[in-house]
C-alpha cells in the first residue's frame, strides 16, 4: 500500500517532467522523482518497531537486542549521498533555465527550441 | 504507526498534485517545499535521522535556489501542453512504466519486513547485516549510517564529491557572466 503510494509520486514526477512545457516546471517534476525513489529506499529498510542504527549505551551490553531491532543502515547512508547530489543537479539545472531565460526571455521549451547564433 | 505514514504519503501526494497543476510557478516551488519537508518528517518516523537533518538543509538551499530562478522572471505563467504527438507518446510511456512498476512491487516483502531481513532467509551473508553487527567493534562509530559512508564504504563518498564538485562546476561556468571574447563565435 505505502510502497504504491511512493511508486504514484513517482509517476505524479514523471507526468510533470513529461507534458509540462515550462521548464522550471520539468525541473520540479525531476525533484518530485528524486523525492519518491529516496522515500522508497528508506521504506525498504524500515522494521515495524525498529529503532535508528545507532549504538547507544544500553546496546553495547545487549548487543543482540539491538542487532534484531535495528533498521537498515546501507540505504541510509547511500540515500544520504543522493540527496547532496540531488542538490547539486539542482543547482546545474536551474542554472540552465536562468541562462536561457536571460538568451530567449521565456520558458516555454515550444519557443526555444529554434536555434539561434 | 502506520497511519502516520499513511496520512504524511497523502499530504506528499496532495502537495505533489497542486505543484503540477498550479500555473503560478511560486506556488509550484512553495509546493515542492511541502514535499521536501513533510519527507523530511516521514523519513524521521522512519528512524532515519541523519536522512532527516540533511533534507532539511538541502531543502532550504534548493527553495532558494528555485525561488531565485522564478522570482526574476516574469513571464512565468504559461499554461497549455505540449504538441499532440508527443503528449500521446508520454502518456503511453507512462502507462507502460506504471504497469510494470506495479507489477514489480509485487515481488517485495511486505511494508514493515527489511529487505535484508528477507534476503536473509536465502542467503547465507548479507551486507546490512554485518555493518549492524560490527560497525562498533569494527570501525569504532556508534552511527552505523556514519560507519558505513566514511569507513566501509568511503570510496563511494570520494566519488559523490567528485560529481558535487562537477556539477557545481558546470553551475559556475554555466552563470558566470564575463566571457572571454576572443573566438569569432558570439558568447
Amino acid at each position: 500500500m505505502l510502497y504504491a503510494m511512493c511508486f504514484l509520486l513517482f509517476v505524479i514526477g514523471l507526468y510533470c517532467a513529461l507534458v509540462k512545457k515550462n521548464m522550471v516546471k520539468i525541473v520540479i517534476g525531476i525533484m518530485i522523482m528524486e523525492y519518491a525513489v529516496n522515500l522508497f529506499l528508506i521504506m525498504l529498510g524500515y522494521r515495524v518497531g525498529g529503532v535508528a542504527p545507532i549504538v547507544g549505551h544500553e546496546d553495547i551490553r545487549n548487543m543482540g537486542k539491538f542487532v534484531s531491532e535495528s533498521v537498515d543502515p546501507l540505504p541510509q547512508a547511500l540515500v544520504l549521498t543522493a540527496i547532496v547530489i540531488s542538490l547539486g543537479s539542482l543547482a546545474l539545472m536551474i542554472s540552465i533555465c536562468i541562462r536561457t531565460y536571460e538568451k530567449y526571455g521565456t520558458f516555454d521549451i515550444t519557443r526555444i527550441r529554434r536555434l539561434k547564433g | 504507526m502506520f497511519y502516520i505514514f499513511l496520512f504524511f504519503m497523502i499530504f506528499l501526494l496532495i502537495a505533489a498534485l497542486i505543484a503540477v497543476h498550479t500555473d503560478n510557478l511560486l506556488s509550484s516551488v512553495i509546493c515542492v517545499g511541502a514535499i521536501g519537508f513533510g519527507g523530511s518528517l516521514m523519513f524521521l518516523f522512519l528512524r532515519a535521522p541523519d536522512i532527516a537533518i540533511t533534507q532539511i538543509v538541502v531543502e532550504v538551499l534548493g527553495l532558494i535556489i528555485l525561488i531565485r530562478a522564478t522570482i526574476s522572471s516574469d513571464k512565468t505563467f504559461i499554461s497549455g501542453q505540449r504538441e499532440f504527438f508527443g503528449i500521446v507518446v508520454s502518456l503511453a510511456l507512462l502507462l507502460a512504466i506504471s504497469g510494470l512498476g506495479l507489477k514489480a512491487l509485487d515481488g517485495l516483502p511486505n511494508f514493515g519486513t527489511p529487505a535484508f531481513v528477507a534476503a536473509g532467509e536465502i542467503e547465507e551473508t548479507i551486507a546490512s547485516q554485518e555493518y549492524i553487527e560490527q560497525s562498533l567493534s569494527k570501525t569504532g562509530a556508534a552511527n552505523a549510517v556514519a560507519a558505513v559512508i566514511l569507513d566501509w564504504r568511503a570510496y563511494d563518498t570520494l566519488g559523490e564529491t567528485t560529481v558535487l564538485f562537477t556539477s557545481i562546476l558546470g553551475a559556475v561556468v554555466m552563470l558566470r557572466k564575463k566571457t572571454k571574447n576572443t573566438g569569432a563565435i558570439e558568447a
